[in-house]
């Protein structure tokens, strides 16, 4: 059982690379207009 | 993919022309029998032209596919000159690189889907513009242009044409202020919500090792990693509640945020000591989890809360940017932040005053519906006052400036909107306050229970009180109507009711006074000809002259036109009527003044025809031809067709009906009684002003909804308790009411009232459901019966069931 010694400080090290990147989009301005890119994305150019 | 709109005429099922453009009905008077598209307006017919020229078609396809009633906007031909002016760039516009400038506009008419196609195609229609991204909800608009290629003013020409009248988003500092603090409020959730999860997953593998005997190596690390994380959402992410209570408490005040961080700081210090201890029981998990769920409720009503803020600014937008000023025998466009009193400036015709003074020199009639809320033209000669942000219809008048900006009968009035928005009375919020008195109960509970423990048996004492605790958590309490606010409100605007915060399904739950515009809400909100007395036959030859004129009395008579008809010499005398020569006869239409001056013999009893339109509250327009007067039309506004039985709904469901307008006491009366409303609830020819006075005074009784669609409603819907702004009205009016409803008419005030009082039900249904959960568990928790894996199963399945609760049940719209 001494495996989770290495992959439970594993796991948070992966959560905080994903909370740093949902921090990074937010400062980002990502999440600012939420509304807007559904309506874009499905309106391919002609 | 391009999809052409059917090249044939399209028609209504009552066989009227409709608009290539807007879809609207074209006015009789403007059909031309041999083109393909046909337009109600020279507006409509600029927009269709740029957006065809530029192979942009698909917009209509587009429209076509959102389902969208309201239709396409149409260009205002406004020459934008004051967008070149350098104090006009100073103020709004940045530069991004070398020559590249970028800067936001609020667009007016943008409503849908499409408009987000349309707009973003800007680069294609002007030249020089490198980018153009729009924020649908807010409609602002990000230009990015080569100032080296392309002007601001051509820009704003282009997105005009394309339907859209632009004005610079004033106020961007606040705007970027608030928009940081939107960022760092969501990182803060995503934080606590992160550790929360983690935090749980770590506490379940804990309960369980109960049972298997865990390594007791392998428990410590799990203590120490959820001490860990959960210290991360305290001192981060709920640092919040430390930071206010502080504040409480060095004021010497109680607040709701002091039960809160007290109980997160004994739970804290309490688990810390345990774990460095080594043995006993944590409550990290419940304590990140009670972060997560009191910011989460928070998020959800302070992003409504920054909805009506940024709406409110934008009202500011919408103010005349530019004037044309008299400098010698020059004219010139300035912006209208230029502009001293004393100045002299030219109005033209369909302009808008940019600021309060007296016609000096020229006639015309004014559509003052900014502050009146009705579109009857008023007529102004030298000598009459005008304010600004009334509309010029027909002729050019010059005017000496007298008070300008923040000094001008509407700068007071946006101001007296703002003053309203801001005093209204501050709803306390609910969740937090429930939360708040729950954990305070809850401390005091676990006090008896540690004193009840320690007489009893003092090595459990602490596990049992604080057991307590964490089998309370109050996050089904906390998430419970913060959830059935969100999902009501989802609903409401998918059946076209948008609602700007969660309070106001609190106050609609309750019966109280309605206050109704007359105006556009109880009434079309368009003159129509609603009778005729005389000659029938004379109606073409009328509605042939008035197509000459753009006034709205001529356009509802101009609507009347059958066949063709040659007109010459027509000549119109501004706020009396018109004059020519059709088919070769003289034909006047106009004012009963203005004919009977004119005319002498009459075939029609005038006496009895006038009266009769003075009964039923009609304005009389007279007809003459050769010197006859052969017909009285009375024309008027007419009622809708669901607003009595909307109003009777209303009643039968404890709300009192009256009516609030602009318009002349006796009209006023007329339209309230033909919907069932006693001339004393009707009140008329009230200002902006007055409508506040009335409102405020409503306000001391009870809940006070105000329905209207005009700016000069805006300030009495912000004051009232619920201020709704209906389909077709103007922004500003969006902009200071807490509902808008996107169809016409009152039956979806009607939806409104019914899905708030289901709303509320549901709201009250999830408060017992967890305070139920939370009193058993608790009971059971001070009699020391409650482990913590029944404490870790149970939990979520509340916040479940809460969750559940809110998402499946009824609340607008009908069906779930």
């Amino acid at each position: 059982m001494s495996v989770l010694f290495i992959v439970v400080p594993l796991a948070f090290v992966l959560a905080g690379v994903f909370v740093g990147l949902f921090i990074w989009a937010a400062r980002d301005g990502q999440y600012d207009d939420v509304d807007t890119p559904a309506i874009r994305a499905i309106q391919d150019d002609d | 993919m391009t999809t052409l709109r059917a090249p044939s005429l399209s028609l209504d099922s009552r066989g009227e022309v409709l608009c290539t453009h807007c879809d609207q009905v074209v006015p009789d008077g403007l059909v031309r029998d041999d083109a393909p598209d046909q337009f109600c307006c020279h507006g409509c017919e600029t927009a269709y032209g740029v957006i065809h020229s530029c192979g942009l078609e698909r917009y209509y396809a587009l429209v076509d596919a959102a389902g969208e009633k309201t239709g396409p906007a149409k260009s205002t031909g406004r020459a934008y000159a004051e967008f070149d002016d350098p104090a006009f760039h100073t103020l709004y516009v940045r530069k991004s690189g070398e020559g590249v400038r970028s800067t936001e506009l609020f667009l007016e008419g943008v409503h849908c889907s499409a408009c987000v196609w349309l707009v973003e195609r800007l680069p294609r229609v002007v030249p020089g513009v490198l980018e153009a991204r729009l924020d649908v909800r807010r409609a602002i608009v990000r230009v990015r242009w080569d100032s080296s290629r392309v002007a601001l003013s051509q820009v704003a020409k282009g997105i005009d044409a394309l339907g859209y009248a632009s004005f610079p988003a004033r106020d961007a500092g606040s705007r970027s202020r608030r928009q940081a603090e939107d960022r760092r409020r969501l990182i803060h959730l995503a934080v606590s919500g992160a550790c929360a999860g983690n935090v749980m997953l770590l506490a379940l593998a804990l309960y369980a090792g109960l049972f298997d005997a865990m390594d007791p190596v392998h428990a410590s690390l799990f203590r120490w990693t959820s001490m860990a994380i959960s210290l991360v959402a305290l001192l981060w992410p709920g640092a919040a509640f430390f930071r206010s209570a502080w504040g409480a408490l060095r004021v010497r005040s109680l607040h709701l945020d002091v039960p809160i961080a007290l109980a997160l700081a004994a739970g804290a210090v309490w688990s810390i000591w345990t774990t460095v201890r080594g043995h006993g029981e944590i409550y990290f998990d419940s304590l990140s989890v009670l972060v997560f769920a009191l910011l989460a409720g928070r998020f959800v009503q302070q992003r409504q809360q920054r909805w009506s803020a940024d709406s409110v600014e934008l009202l500011f937008s919408l103010t005349p940017t530019a004037a044309r000023r008299v400098e010698g025998d020059t004219v010139r466009e300035v912006p209208v932040e230029a502009l001293a009193a004393g100045d002299l400036v030219e109005i033209r015709a369909g302009d808008s005053c940019p600021a309060d003074g007296v016609v000096i020199q020229g006639r015309s009639a004014l559509d003052q519906s900014l502050l009146t809320g009705e579109s009857r033209p008023e007529a102004v000669g030298e000598g009459s006052a005008v304010a600004a942000g009334c509309v010029n219809i027909s002729g050019t008048i010059r005017v000496r400036v007298e008070a300008t900006g923040e000094q001008t009968r509407v700068g007071r009035l946006m101001r007296l909107v703002e003053e309203c928005s801001q005093r209204r009375a501050p709803i306390v919020q609910f969740a937090d306050r429930m939360s708040g008195w729950f954990v305070a109960g809850m401390l005091g509970l676990a006090t008896i229970t540690l004193a009840y423990w320690l007489w009893r048996d003092s090595s459990k004492a602490v596990d049992h009180a604080v057991a307590l605790l964490v089998v309370t958590c109050p996050c089904a309490l906390g998430l419970g109507t913060p959830l059935a606010i969100t999902a009501a409100l989802g609903r409401a605007a998918r059946a076209g009711m948008l609602i700007k915060g969660g309070e106001v399904i609190q106050r609609l739950s309750r019966p109280g006074v309605v206050f109704l515009d007359k105006t556009g809400t109880i009434t079309g909100g368009r003159m129509e000809v609603v009778r005729w007395f005389g000659d029938e036959s004379a109606r073409p030859l009328a509605a042939a002259l008035e197509s000459q004129s753009n006034h709205p009395i001529a356009k509802a008579i101009a609507s009347h036109a059958v066949g063709e008809h040659a007109v010459r010499d027509a000549r119109q005398t501004v706020g009396a009527g018109i004059e020519g020569l059709v088919d070769g006869r003289r034909v006047l239409v106009g004012s009963a003044a203005f004919v009977r001056s004119r005319v002498e013999s009459s075939e029609v009893d005038l006496s009895s025809a006038l009266a009769e339109c003075i009964r039923q509250g009609l304005t009389p327009i007279l007809l003459s031809i050769d010197d006859r007067v052969v017909a009285v039309a009375g024309l008027g506004d007419r009622v809708r067709k669901d607003s009595i039985a909307a109003i009777r709904e209303l009643r039968s469901s404890g709300w009192s009906v009256k009516v609030l307008s602009g318009d002349h006491p006796d009209i006023v009366r007329a339209v309230a009684s033909e919907v069932g409303i006693s001339s004393e609830d009707a009140r008329g020819g009230l200002s902006p002003e007055d409508k506040v006075a009335l409102v405020r005074e409503a306000g001391s009784l009870g809940t006070v909804v105000m329905v209207g669609d005009g700016v000069n409603d805006a300030a009495a819907l912000a004051a009232a308790s619920v201020g709704v702004a209906v389909h077709g009205g103007a922004e500003a009016s969006l902009a200071a009411a807490d509902v808008y409803l996107n169809r016409p008419g009152l039956s979806g005030l009607v939806d409104l009232i019914d899905g708030s009082r289901r709303t509320m039900r549901v709201i009250k249904r999830n408060l017992a459901v967890s305070s139920l959960y939370n009193l058993s568990a608790g009971a059971a928790a001070v009699f020391g019966l409650v482990g913590p894996l029944l404490a870790a199963v149970v939990m979520p399945i509340s916040s479940l069931t809460v969750t559940a609760l809110s998402f499946r049940s009824r609340s607008f719209g009908g069906r779930p």
